[in-house]
């Protein structure tokens, strides 16, 4: 279990949990950002913040800060071990 | 707002970047009005749409957004408009829901909330030419029998394919009120809707509608509440125990909505989308070039810097046409009025003036939004708001604030504009207020006289660049601690969540993007055009009157031997002198006493604020070297030079000494001397409150740091 902030660029997994009453985190699930959903870390922005991440077959931006909600569990078996990327 | 007329109303729905807008454009052509939301700064695009069968409907593009959960007054609009909350607006008849083809899960969330408020829908799938590409295959005739029956057109807004069927798709809406299919609630969720909602209505006497028990129940805002008069104490209770009902039943009350509704959604969608082979886009590649971590930033800058320079010197061009354009009429129009002078200076130099004050911003207006079109359509808008957000998110701003700060620096009118891409309304105010800080290009000529005439002379051509360089960065080091202290003290905001899509690349339209070029340049002229042409108009007469004939005879019976040229140099300036203007600068001259200013200079300083770089030819008519003196008049730069006080504790002193000269030079970097800057500050934050703000704090700011430098400096020199 690793929170998004601390996965490295590439590094893929599946979101096992989110603060649902954070708004970032409301916004996400809007997006489709649920738990169990596999997401990853494409990369970062040159100066280390805000990430990129893919995860329903969409790339978003989010702040540093904001990723260390998200926690990941990067060791589930991610059926599409790559999310489709637009 | 029309509206009130018995027409029929249809309000475009969907996600940002789906093809809204450009749907609206083909099923409205040019028939189109641009109007305001009351109170807030979200504009209200409106169009006649022609169903095809004869009837016409007035059809709305709504903002952008990808929840009903109101975070952001966009989104407050758009939820507010389809519930029919809106005053002088009525509620939609109809809906047409806009979604992505390529990514339909996501876009279906916002269609089945919207889908709870009951209306009937047509569900348009736009970019179908990309999800073709792809090789998505869509059953459409499946997933309108899964939706409950309403039509579902693929279509590709940007090719213009499929137009005629959404016509055909909305009259058959209108006509048959097929509405979406709704989503079933859990039986505990249902039971706390049902809960909120009649406790809701008990207390507030009204009826509560579905969608807004589902607002009240599932959102952490009240803005839902607060439209409803449904007060915090009143509320608290039922809230709480209708949410721990959902807590028990095994969701969490913030997450159930999204949870629910993308549950079904995946069953709604099971065997519509069919993925086949196709081509596998280029944005990851593209990406790895553009957002690479020492390339990326390095690309990042020359584009940024070749977007700079297009603006600040393809417009110049325009700009010395339109001025040359405005002198040729003058020419052209003002001799025959030479019997009557009044009447000729008041259409040359004040309604020739205030028509030149306003269309002189047109071309950096057009040039910058030709721009943001292709840095929008592109999709490499958001990558640059990606690369700087670190830079800007600590004070309270967002990278979206980069472009508007940048073209700051030449023009502040256009920047103002260019802040609607900023979609935080909040960062969108901090940034709209750091904007005139920054260096314009209407603050060169003056420091280009000051350092021509005072700082190369005195310590050469190295401190006159590094006076130069200096002064457009005062602004920058001013505006960095105002978004900080605004944000954090007076807006009060907390860190704001900046979740932002990176899209897909695309090459821009040309038509779409001088489309929305002429929108915003024509907006800009018929609002804040006509209080740049009365500020403009104002000044003039104020610099005009009182015009007494006696002034100029005393000029020349005291003044006989001097040339013809000399002497009407010297009868403006005295005309000037006895003006109000001129007058209320003298009044007015000791409060810019501590910065060295004395009071033609303060004259110079009111005259110039239709526009700043009036001060320079201010400065020629008070120090009668003429009219039309600029930058580089070695008259003007002499008679300045040989300007010394005449009485007071400075008599006999230069007037433009160092520390005069500085100081000056400082109060123009920081001062708010432009009416069209503060004219668009007004439009774009909704109301002259801002403007009124910007205006007080700006001009406080100035005399503060002027007076400043102007005491120090004197004392070293
Ligand atoms: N490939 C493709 N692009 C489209 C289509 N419709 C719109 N776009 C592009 O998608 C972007 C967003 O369009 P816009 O109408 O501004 O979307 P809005 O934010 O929903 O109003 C623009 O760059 C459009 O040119 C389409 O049918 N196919
Ligand atoms: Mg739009």
């Amino acid at each position: 279990m690793t929170p998004l902030s601390q996965l490295l660029p590439g590094q893929f997994g599946k979101l096992a949990s989110l603060n649902p009453e954070r708004g970032v985190d409301q916004r996400l699930m809007a997006l489709g950002l649920l738990p169990g959903m596999v997401l990853k870390l494409i990369r970062k922005a040159p100066l280390g913040d805000p990430l990129a991440v893919e995860f329903c077959g969409q790339v978003v931006s989010l702040r540093l800060a904001e990723a260390e909600n998200l926690i990941i569990d990067v060791s589930a078996d991610c059926p599409i071990q790559r999310p489709r990327q637009p | 707002m029309s509206s009130s007329d018995a027409g029929v109303l249809v309000a475009l729905v969907g996600n940002p970047n789906t093809g809204k807008s450009t749907l609206f454009n083909a099923l409205t052509g040019l028939r189109q009005r641009v109007g305001n939301y009351p109170g807030v700064t979200v504009s209200r695009k409106s169009g006649t749409c022609d169903l095809g069968d004869g009837q016409k409907v007035e059809l709305v593009d709504l903002p952008g957004l990808y929840s009903l959960a109101a975070a952001s007054p966009d989104e407050q609009v758009v939820i507010d408009a389809l519930s029919g909350n809106i005053a002088g607006d009525r509620r939609p008849d109809a809906v047409v829901m806009v979604v992505d083809a390529t990514n339909l899960l996501r876009n279906l969330f916002l269609a089945s909330q919207v889908a709870e408020l009951g209306l009937p829908l047509v569900l348009v799938l736009n970019q179908a030419d990309v999800a073709q590409e792809q090789g998505l295959r869509i059953d459409t005739e499946l997933l309108s029998r899964r939706l409950g029956g309403v039509p579902v057109i693929l279509t590709s807004a940007w090719k213009g394919e499929g137009i005629p069927e959404v016509r055909g798709g909305l009259a058959e809406a209108l006509s048959r009120r097929t509405p979406m299919k709704r989503v079933t609630w859990p039986v505990d969720i249902a039971g706390a809707l049902a809960g909120v909602a009649q406790a809701a209505s008990a207390d507030t006497g009204k009826a509560i509608s579905a969608a807004d028990a589902q607002r009240l129940l599932f959102d952490t805002n009240a803005a839902t509440a607060e439209r409803l008069g449904w007060t915090l104490e009143r509320r608290e209770k039922p809230l709480r125990s209708a949410r721990e009902r959902v807590r028990n039943s095994g969701y969490n009350p913030m997450a159930a909505e999204p949870l629910v509704h993308y549950a079904q959604l995946r069953v709604v969608l099971d065997g519509v989308v069919t993925e086949g082979l196709g081509k596998a886009g280029r944005t990851a590649a593209v990406d790895r070039l553009l957002l690479h971590r020492l390339l990326g930033p390095v690309l990042f800058l020359g584009i940024m810097l070749g977007f700079f320079a297009s603006v600040f010197w393809l417009a110049k061009f325009p700009m010395d046409w339109i001025q040359l354009g405005v002198d040729w009429t003058k020419g052209v129009v003002a001799p025959p009025l030479s019997p009557y002078p009044m009447l000729q200076s008041l259409v040359a130099d004040g309604i020739l003036g205030g028509v030149g004050a306003f269309l002189v911003f047109l071309p950096q207006i057009l040039i910058l939004f030709l721009f943001i079109g292709i840095l929008e359509d592109s999709g490499y808008m958001a990558r640059a708001a990606f690369i700087m957000d670190r830079l800007f998110s600590w004070c309270g701003l967002n990278g979206k604030s980069f472009v508007p700060m940048l073209s700051g620096f030449a023009c502040a009118i256009p920047s103002l504009l260019s802040t609607r891409t900023i979609e935080d309304p909040k960062a969108r105010l901090a940034t709209a207020f750091v904007v005139p800080f920054m260096s314009c290009s209407a603050r060169f000529p003056i420091y280009a006289l000051m350092c021509a005439a005072f700082i190369g002379p005195l310590y050469g051509p190295g401190w006159e660049s590094l006076v130069m360089v200096g002064m457009h960065c005062v602004g920058l080091v001013f505006a960095v601690p105002t978004a900080f202290v605004l944000t954090r003290l007076v807006l009060k905001v907390k860190p704001q969540p900046f979740v932002l899509e990176l899209p897909r690349y695309q090459m821009p339209k040309p038509r779409d993007v001088v489309w929305r070029m002429w929108q915003n340049a024509a907006e800009f002229v018929s609002k804040a055009g006509t209080v740049i042409f009365a500020i403009t108009i104002i000044v003039w007469a104020l610099s005009y009157f009182p015009r007494d004939a006696s002034v100029a005879e005393r000029i020349r019976a005291e003044h006989p031997t001097e040339s013809a040229e000399q002497v009407k140099a010297r009868v403006q300036a005295a005309y000037v002198e006895q003006s109000y203007m001129g007058r209320f600068g003298k009044a007015i001259q000791p409060v810019f006493d501590p910065l060295g200013f004395d009071w033609k200079i303060t004259v110079g300083v009111l005259a110039s604020f239709p526009a700043r770089e009036v001060i320079v030819s201010t400065l020629g008519v008070t120090y009668s070297v003429g009219e039309g003196a600029e930058a580089d008049s070695q008259d003007l730069r002499k008679a300045m030079q040989d300007a010394k006080w005449s009485e007071g504790p400075r008599a006999g002193t230069p007037i433009f000494s160092l520390a005069a000269v500085l100081a000056l030079m400082v109060f123009f970097a920081l001062c708010s001397q432009c009416g069209p800057t503060i004219a668009t500050l007004a439009q774009e934050t909704g109301g002259w409150r801002w403007a009124a703000g910007s205006f007080v704090y700006m001009t406080t700011l100035a005399w503060i740091v002027s007076m400043a430098v102007y005491q120090v400096v004197i004392r070293l020199t």
